[in-house]
């Protein structure tokens, strides 16, 4: 049963024709209001996690939901078709289960805040933000079991309640979700921000309401989704083929042993209209690497992505959704039947992304990226300091930005946006350990004429007994490279004991112990390299051993012989050069690395760590 | 008193403002820049206004100067080379920065990312380790730095930085580092991180201390040779730059720490806009400064402009005080263009520059600026600069058509709507600095000033709802006329990072007034008499785990009388003002500071002769222009005959030198008694 809007004014807005100059001051209008609740939240957010780092997502909707202006799109609309009960002027909707909203939000950690926007008794727009609070309670400490089962599991679960009714603030309720976290400060102040965040927005809608008169509001929201459908709709036409082509790529493991698993999307254009279609994806995990996706998110990202490759002019907004048929497998690892588990979702989030690229990119190699994205390095770090006190730490860590058509990939830089590191002097004097190591790690990113950007190695020396969990991914399948770029290194964890043993972790555990004087080496990923890498300056290469980004050996990989100084020997770069082209085979567009198999085989040698066993599920329902 | 210079250098035009600071009067003059000499461009304009003047130059006591050398050294990377020390384990602190890719998602796929101010192959480690305590964790070792030092010193750079993690909390390392590598690189300037910015946030620390290394020796070669081409003029009174705060700092002061000049062309603006608001009666100010290029906007509260910790100079962003401007790419040499898949207008932030510049300038531009668009509506009459030269209108006309065409409406519709949106655009950037911290823009006036400023203030008002929209005297030179109208400033900042449970009242006001002998020391040694100097604080203060301070301003007898429960209070207060809410977690006193300021100057505005009302006298000619759908008659004016009391009913055109005013349908203007255009709705 759809929710039941309740407005004292049910006269429909009248359509107004919109000239194009107050169509795009509203629009810019709206852009404005958007980055107001960007600020607002990172002025107020207490957790590190959003105040440092970024952590969280605004959106402004129109009257029917459909999003205008924000990154992840609109999840309203299917939202209010499953939503059981009133919406009125006053009330604030508060949820947290990503089954609640059809993946809107896609594990439990993540709060939102939906306000419906009023006007003269009137619903004019909505306003949403979704924030990452740093801890809801459940087994583990940040309440992201990687080990869990069911969502059960991992910390309070939200339903859609309303935080505010007709006016009236519910502070039973919050009482009782503070109740359940172990930083009720955090998620309490970051709560706040959000809704401070939420309602600075629905003021700007009021604003602009009262400025151009309310029917010109809202038909310019709708005109403005029809300009975003037609440029869509001719950008679709140019760049996607009705022939379908296919991408694939691979979680490594899902931290309980078992992996990879795949993911599939195919691709193809029916008319004017794009289908995308998750078949031949593994089906669900028994384990929290479950990433319930949002059709409609998916089409945002497709939408941007598509915008970001051809043509960066473009504003985005939902208009375009119909133009794309999203197809996801039910019981797959992208269509999870409730109650799986879900918090270890970020590993699959980020790959969707290296799979749009693969996907947008094969038909256009000149447009094209190497993988990167990839996943979203996590370390929790926790318990109690010298003086007793309780301490816990989330970071969200980076790894190398792929190599691009326009140049290299960045080194340590964020493929999400708005993320930034965290100071390490901050962290040195707010939490008990020191960073010995802040550096990029040499030859990690992938050669190319472009090279990927190096992971980063972030050394902890840890100055309390506590435990810590690690969450990464693009251990065991590297990032591809493309157009004859050589994949990216892959990511590795080395605990280093304060008598120097080391000791090699897993890249997804749970409650490891770690001592007084402790060192853990968390390094990452690099990004794929672009092109080839024997097109690349010597010169270059050289330059990049005086600084630390490629050592001598790595050199070899662009046919570069150099010494420790970044001194290149001509002759023999020049003879080492013809001998690897004429031993290599064709350049492929994608160079994925030895493959599964070899990988599995050579794993142990090489990472340090057993190979991950291939999951078997009972119903191979989502099998091609 | 004696004459005050204020000169501002901008890209096209070199601005000059001769004040006299007996009597009021000034006299202006504006000359071509010198890009590849700026000196020559000042020298000429030094000798034309004195002339005008029919003055010495050596009657001129103080040469007040903002410049833009610094800026430029940055964003055009003509800094020295710079070499960097910093601990081991983080040589790639400038390379990795702070890992954040500017736009949205996807946005890493086209963004350019810049290359470090202290080039990697130049950035060397060193043992040894402080804490977060402050505490050494691992001692330094002399020759692992001679060593380093001398690598540096191989590669041939100009200056050296050291910054080392935690230095903030102890310099003890960073000293030492500092005396060997004197004794190594004689010759080579030296700064360390605890020096420059004795602050928490190692990327933030290094990147202020590599700017200031990275600039100095531009900024020195700048002054030296404007010294000396003044000199040679017959100058010899005292040279001091705007900083990036708004205030003076003597020349040589700003050759060490030029990291405070990085600003100082836009805090020009600001300055000049405090000293009309004086003489004007008016307090609360938004100002618009609309260049070819770009807009700058900053509020002034009480006459007194926000200011923040960061200067954003480029991509950089360095931790040094300046004024709160904010910039967007919206200015009269805008370009329109309609993007072939959405068929939306969009204006800049391309911009036609001053090469080839608008159409209608003549000198080669051929796509459609918000200049053009002025010029099609009427509202820029073809003599502009006193009717040196003339515009092309049909140019323009032709250059805005093809908008029209791409969105199917009339001529004169498209350059109206091209109007709309760059004024939107200013619009959206004053919001940021009114509405979205707290202030209501109802309470303030809107002052617009540069070349293109008085064009638009009439209609961003509107938008605004601050009213009256000022076209202040002179807006063309208003930079220079801060130069020559500021203060003297100097100031401290240490980081403080404790709960204000416990810290006691004593302990800070111990603080503060250390802070204050040493900023008080610093403008003593500049020349200001003590008797002069006025010092004044700010504490910044949070709930503890907020990444956003709201710094308030104290006095060392306020806090023995209120003590830490009175900063709390007012913190709440404020905080419940910016975000509608407080919270019960306990606060956080972050960093102190210390400001001394030199003596306020009383310098007067020239009154105008009293009118009757009336402005025939100043009337040029009748005028049509486009406006609210149609064409309309106007009346063009002449500013240098307006009277004190001269009402204008809009529309009109009141048009200067360097300057045009419009005044829109709906509005009526008033003549102050200095000679401010205020707008205000009829």
């Amino acid at each position: 049963m759809p929710a039941t809007i309740v407005q004292t004014n049910t006269t429909p807005f009248a359509k107004i024709d919109i000239d194009p100059v107050t169509l795009d001051i509203i629009e810019n209008a709206l852009r404005n209001a958007r980055i107001e609740m960007d600020a607002t939240l990172v002025r107020t957010a207490m957790s590190p996690g959003i105040r440092e780092q970024g952590d969280a997502f605004p959106l402004i909707a129109d009257h029917t939901g459909k999003m205008i202006v924000g990154q992840f799109g609109s999840f309203i609309g299917g939202f209010l078709d499953g939503f059981d009960g009133t919406l009125e002027d006053g009330d604030m909707i508060f949820l947290s289960d990503p089954y609640s909203c059809d993946g809107a939000i896609s594990h439990s950690n993540d709060w939102l805040i939906l306000l419906p926007i009023f006007k003269d008794g009137r619903l004019i727009a909505y306003t949403a933000m979704f924030g990452h609070m740093s801890d809801i309670g459940g087994k583990v400490v940040g309440s992201m079991p990687i080990n869990a089962r069911s969502i059960f599991e991992e910390g309070v679960r939200i339903p859609p309640v309303k935080i505010w009714k007709k006016g009236e603030y519910n502070d039973d309720l919050m009482k009782l979700v503070m109740h359940q976290t172990r930083k009720p400060d955090w998620c309490q102040a970051d709560l706040n921000a959000l809704i401070a965040s939420c309602r600075v927005a629905a003021r700007r809608v009021v604003e602009m309401a009262e400025r151009f008169g309310d029917d010109v509001y809202v038909s310019a929201t709708q005109e403005l989704l029809a300009r975003n459908h037609r440029a869509m709709k001719a950008l679709i036409g140019m760049a996607i083929a009705e022939e379908p082509v296919s991408f694939e790529d691979y979680i490594c493991d899902d931290g309980m042993g078992y992996g990879p698993y795949k993911i599939k999307c195919t691709m193809w254009r029916e008319g004017e209209k794009v289908v995308l279609d998750f078949s031949g994806t593994d089906p669900q995990s028994v384990a929290s690497i479950n990433f319930f996706l949002n059709e409609n998110m998916f089409k945002m990202f497709f939408g941007i992505y598509m915008i970001m490759v051809f043509d960066p002019q473009i504003l985005f907004n939902d208009g375009f959704y119909d133009l794309i048929d999203v197809r996801i497998p039910e019981g797959s690892l992208l269509k999870p039947k409730f109650p799986a588990a879900l918090s270890g979702r970020t590993h699959a989030l980020g790959r969707i992304f290296d799979i749009l690229g693969g996907l947008l990119g094969q038909k256009t190699p000149e447009f094209l990226n190497a993988a990167g994205f990839s996943s979203s390095p996590h370390l929790f770090y926790s318990g109690n300091d010298k003086k007793g006190e309780w301490f816990q730490l989330f970071q969200i860590g980076f790894g190398g930005i792929p190599g691009r058509p326009l140049g290299d990939g960045p080194d340590g830089h964020s493929l999400w946006p708005g993320f930034t590191n965290v100071p390490n002097e901050f962290l040195e004097r707010y939490f008990p350990l020191m960073i010995e190591r802040y550096e990029t790690e040499p030859d990690s990113g992938g050669a190319g004429l472009h090279r990927g950007g190096n992971g980063i190695r972030m050394t902890y020396r840890f100055l309390s007994p506590g435990t810590i969990s690690i969450h990464d991914d693009r251990w065991f399948v590297p990032p591809w490279g493309v157009n004859g770029g050589e994949p990216g290194q892959r990511a590795r964890k080395i605990l280093e004991k304060a008598d120097g043993s080391e000791i090699i972790v897993g890249n997804k555990v749970e409650d490891v112990e770690v001592a007084e004087g402790d060192q853990l080496h968390f390094i990452t990923w690099g990004g794929g390299g672009w092109g080839d890498p024997l097109d690349r300056d010597p010169a270059l290469v050289g330059k990049e051993i005086t600084q630390g980004l490629v050592s001598a050996e790595g050199a070899k990989a662009y046919g570069v012989v150099a010494n420790d100084n970044g001194v290149v020997d001509g002759a023999a770069t020049e003879a080492l050069r013809s001998s690897m082209k004429a031993s290599r085979g064709a350049l492929s567009l994608f160079n994925y690395g030895p493959g599964i198999d070899a990988l599995r085989a050579s794993c142990e040698a090489e990472t340090g760590l057993a190979a991950p066993i291939q999951p078997v599920w009972q119903t191979a329902e989502a099998a091609e | 008193m004696g004459y005050r210079l204020g000169v501002d250098v901008g890209g096209t035009f070199t601005d000059l403002l001769l004040f006299n600071g007996d009597t009021g009067a000034f006299w202006r003059h504006k000359t071509p820049s010198t890009p590849h000499d700026s000196s020559e461009g000042i020298l000429n304009g030094v000798n034309a206004i004195c002339a005008d003047a029919r003055i010495n130059a050596n009657e001129i006591e103080f040469f007040l100067h903002g410049t833009t050398v610094a800026t430029n050294a940055v964003l055009e990377g003509k800094g020295a080379r710079v070499g960097l020390i910093t601990t081991e384990g983080y040589r790639h602190i400038m390379q990795i920065a702070r890992s954040f890719v500017p736009g949205g998602l996807a946005a890493w796929i086209i963004w350019p990312k810049p290359q470090p101010l202290a080039a990697l192959e130049d950035t060397v480690t060193i043992k040894g380790r402080m804490n977060a305590a402050g505490e050494e964790v691992r001692p330094i070792d002399d020759e692992d730095i001679k060593g380093a030092l001398t690598t540096l010193k191989a590669q041939g750079v100009e200056a050296i930085t050291v910054s080392l993690i935690n230095a903030y909390t102890n310099g003890a390392h960073e000293k030492r580092v500092g005396e060997l590598a004197r004794g190594i690189m004689q010759d080579v300037p030296i700064s360390l991180s605890h020096e420059v910015l004795p602050e928490m946030q190692e990327y933030e620390r290094t990147l202020t201390t590599v700017a200031n290394a990275a600039v100095r020796p531009v900024v020195g070669k700048y002054v030296s040779n404007l010294r000396e081409k003044l000199a040679i003029a017959g100058m010899a009174g005292k040279l001091s730059l705007l900083r990036s705060d708004g205030g003076l700092m003597s020349a040589q002061k700003a050759e060490e720490q030029p990291v405070n000049i990085l600003m100082s062309g836009p805090a020009g603006g600001v300055t000049g806009a405090l000293w009309v608001g004086k003489n004007a009666g008016i307090k609360n100010i938004l100002t618009l400064d609309v260049g070819g290029t770009s807009t700058d906007v900053a509020l002034i509260e009480n006459l007194e402009p926000r200011r923040q910790r960061t200067t954003e100079v480029g991509h950089l962003s360095v931790r040094a005080s300046a004024l709160d401007v904010k910039t967007v790419g919206a200015g009269g040499g805008s370009i329109a263009y309609v993007p072939e898949l959405t068929k939306a207008l969009r204006v800049g932030p391309q911009s036609a520059g001053a090469v080839p510049g608008p159409v209608a300038y003549g000198k080669g531009g051929e796509l459609p600026t918000v200049t053009d668009a002025n010029v099609v509506l009427g509202y820029l009459p073809e003599n502009l600069l006193g009717g040196s030269f003339k515009l092309d209108r049909e140019g323009a006309k032709k250059a805005v058509q093809t908008i029209a065409d791409a969105l199917g409406i009339d001529l004169m519709a498209a350059a109206r709507g091209i109007i709309d949106i760059v004024n939107e655009n200013m619009f959206g950037a004053l919001r940021m600095i009114s509405v979205q911290q707290g202030y209501d823009p109802r309470h303030f006036a809107l002052m617009g000033f540069g070349g293109a400023g008085p064009l638009h203030v009439n209609a961003v008002a509107r938008l605004m709802g601050s009213w009256p929209a000022i076209s202040p005297v002179s807006p063309g030179v208003l930079c220079a006329l801060g130069d020559a109208t500021t203060r003297m400033r100097t100031e401290t900042a240490r980081s403080y990072s404790k709960l204000a449970s416990q810290t006691k009242a004593d302990d800070l006001i111990a603080l503060l007034d250390e802070m204050a002998t040493q900023t008080r020391g610093e403008l003593m040694a500049d020349g200001v008499p003590e008797a002069d100097i006025v010092s004044e604080f700010e504490v910044d203060v949070r709930y503890a785990g907020q990444a956003f301070e709201v710094p308030l301003t104290i006095t060392p007898d306020v806090l023995r009388n209120d003590g830490i429960e009175g900063i709390l209070k007012r913190f709440d207060e404020e905080h419940l003002r910016l975000f509608t809410f407080n919270m019960e977690t306990p606060h956080e006193i972050v960093n102190l500071r210390a400001v001394a300021l030199g003596k306020a100057l009383d310098l007067p505005a020239i009154e105008l002769p009293k009118g009757d009302g009336n402005p025939i006298a100043a009337k040029m000619r009748d005028h049509t222009l486009w406006m609210d759908g149609k064409e309309q008659p106007a009346v063009i004016y002449d500013r240098s005959k307006l009277r004190q009391g001269d009402v204008i009913p809009g529309p009109a055109i009141v048009v200067e030198m360097d300057s045009t005013t419009l005044i829109e349908t709906g509005c009526v203007a008033k003549v102050d008694a200095v000679g401010n255009i205020l707008i205000s709705l009829a």
